[in-house]
């Protein structure tokens, strides 16, 4: 059973703009999650290419966004938790014994549902995670602060105002100063956790133009309700159902073509 | 339209019971009122007229019973600080416990759960119990040890001091600020300790920066509740460093000091003249009750402060 939910990932690379071939970024070996007793992931294989966008679909409490959550070890936070099998970053296991979870949520950034701006200045909240890792001289702080804000395309509207609270920012300014503070240190790869589910249209729609251009630079994973969204921006979609990975597969193939009857299901919205 | 409406908001017919009660909450309120009305005024009716530069600025003799030599100038530098000692005590200890409490104690633990409860009853002990405490553990334990090390015995931290008053008040007004931190600490937004944490911020950088600066004016609420209580126990000074009368102003913390609270009761008690008495009786308790008002004050102006800075900036 489990052989055949493993992904197919050699997808003629034509039908991607931005995918490259070659050894993928994250790979995800046979894991299963258990809160407790209650096994929340069951024998999951993924393998995730850099510099795409991934999302994760599924109706709720199918377990996308605690798989999402085990990609930076988020769930080490919670009491109860034990995983079975192994995700690789880059050929590392970041659940080995010697792994630095600091480094691993360095490398790996996430933005939340809700947008969860610290109360501090808008420049404050971009300079946190730079000053967290070292960064103590103005110049650099400024400059990076500054591109941070430029590439979550926030700068022209705060430029004026970096030294006010973020929380008088509006809702859809706060999720794009929570990226902007996500890509502030540089990670490799950003999770995403239905970031535009809080936000109004025009709000949303700038999310995602604004993650159609960080996908440049970033490998993005995105955990959303929105099937139009996961069509309109995910390169690669993974459908989810009560713990498991039904499918998994180039996105314009999931929401055309899908391989598997529940699939076509859930994305013609006969369930969910 | 307004013929439905005004149907079903016709007026109600007269209703005995619920104007019976109403009336009652009503009532045991203005009584609550009007008992502290008479107390506040019948102090600063009566203890006004007394109190002068002179009254607030003195050091008295040994016969402080009379009007117009005395002073309480001892009795408000020993009762003001030692609530300032106690504060730098309880604080620091109170909200590391909290701390310990909300962020890192394991909530379903048997050890964590003993804790709590210890808390709790701790704030239940009455106040003489903590002056037993005080002299048993700090005098009698800490103080004489000190001694053997310090002082070839010499009785200098083995007798009532301000240090053992004030630390027998940080622990008896513990469970306030541990109270009042947790509350404040339960309060901050989970989002905000993930937020901090997926940016590969350690726990102890993530209570540093973000956790404990929000829930600064939530502690100082806690002081500012410790000092209240304090300011006014006498009991648990009673055994551990308040004393009848000094001729000077406590200089150490070794030092006996004289004390607001305990000075009433003396006033009241030990004079030879009642009627004499009565005015500086007076006066003391309204000094007392400014005293206490002052304190809250300021550290109410302090919160007000780190309030306005946290909501601008942070």
């Amino acid at each position: 059973m489990a052989e055949t939910l493993i992904p197919k990932i050699a997808t003629p690379a034509t039908t991607l703009t931005a995918a490259k071939t070659g050894t993928p970024l994250i790979e995800i070996e046979n894991l299963s999650l258990y809160y407790g007793a209650a096994k929340a992931l069951k024998d999951i294989s993924l393998k995730l290419e850099e510099k795409v966008v991934t999302a994760f679909i599924g109706p709720s409490g199918c377990g996308k966004s605690t798989l999402l959550r085990c990609l930076n070890r988020m769930n080490d936070l919670i009491d109860n938790v034990r995983i079975d099998g192994a995700i690789k970053i880059g050929s590392h296991d970041i659940y080995a014994a010697n792994v630095d979870v600091i480094e691993l949520r360095k490398r790996v950034g996430m933005v939340f549902q809700k947008s969860n701006p610290f109360p501090k200045s808008i420049y404050e909240n971009v300079a946190y995670g730079l000053r967290l890792h070292g960064f103590q001289s103005k110049s650099e702080l400024d400059g990076t602060v500054e591109q941070s804000l430029r590439n979550a395309a926030l700068w022209d509207e705060v430029k004026d105002r970096l030294h006010s609270s973020a929380l008088g920012l509006s809702g859809g300014q706060q999720q794009r100063l929570c990226i902007a503070r996500a890509i502030a240190i540089k990670p490799e790869i950003i999770l995403m956790d239905e970031p535009a589910s809080a936000l109004d249209p025009i709000a949303t729609t700038r999310i995602e133009e604004l993650i159609l251009e960080l996908k440049k630079d970033f490998t993005i994973v995105i955990v959303t309700h929105n099937m139009q969204q996961a069509a309109r921006i995910s390169n690669y979609t993974a459908f989810f159902y009560i713990g498991e990975l039904v499918e998994f597969d180039v996105t314009a193939k999931i929401f055309t073509n899908p391989a598997k009857k529940q699939t076509e299901d859930y994305v013609t919205g006969r369930f969910g | 339209m307004s013929k439905v409406q005004s149907r079903h908001f016709r007026a109600e017919k007269f209703d005995f019971w619920s104007f019976f009660f109403s009336g009652l909450t009503g009532l045991a309120t203005l009584f609550i009122l009007g008992i502290l009305a008479t107390i506040l005024l019948n102090i600063i009716v009566n203890g006004w007229s007394a109190i002068s530069w002179h009254f607030v600025s003195t050091i008295p003799k040994k016969d402080f019973f009379d009007a117009n030599t005395t002073g309480v100038l001892p009795m408000i530098v020993g009762t003001s600080f030692r609530v300032i000692v106690m504060t730098i005590f309880v604080i620091p200890v109170g909200v590391i416990t909290a701390i310990y409490l909300t962020e890192y104690a394991p909530n379903t633990s048997i050890i964590t759960r003993i804790i709590r409860a210890a808390v709790n009853n701790l704030a239940g002990v009455p106040s003489i119990v903590f002056g037993l405490f005080g002299l048993g553990f700090f005098i009698n334990f800490a103080g004489k040890n000190l001694d053997l090390l310090l002082h070839n015995a010499n009785a200098v931290w083995g007798q009532p001091a301000l240090i053992w008053a004030s630390l027998t008040l940080a622990v008896m007004t513990l469970p306030v600020v541990i109270v009042a931190t947790e509350e404040s600490l339960k309060a901050i937004p989970p989002g905000l300790r993930e937020a901090s944490l997926a940016l590969g911020a350690t726990k102890l950088e993530t209570i540093l920066r973000i956790v404990l600066p929000q829930a600064l004016p939530g502690i100082m609420t806690g002081g500012i509740l410790a000092v209240s209580r304090a300011a006014g126990e006498v009991a648990p000074i009673l055994f551990t460093g308040v004393a009848y009368y000094m001729a000077s102003l406590p200089a150490h913390l070794s030092d006996q000091f004289m004390d607001l609270g305990y000075h009433v009761f003396v006033l009241s008690t030990q004079s030879p003249n009642i009627e004499q008495t009565r005015p500086i009786l007076y006066a003391t308790v309204l000094v007392l009750l400014l005293l206490t008002f002052a304190l809250n004050f300021v550290a109410i102006l302090i919160r007000a402060r780190v309030r306005k800075k946290l909501r601008a900036l942070g």
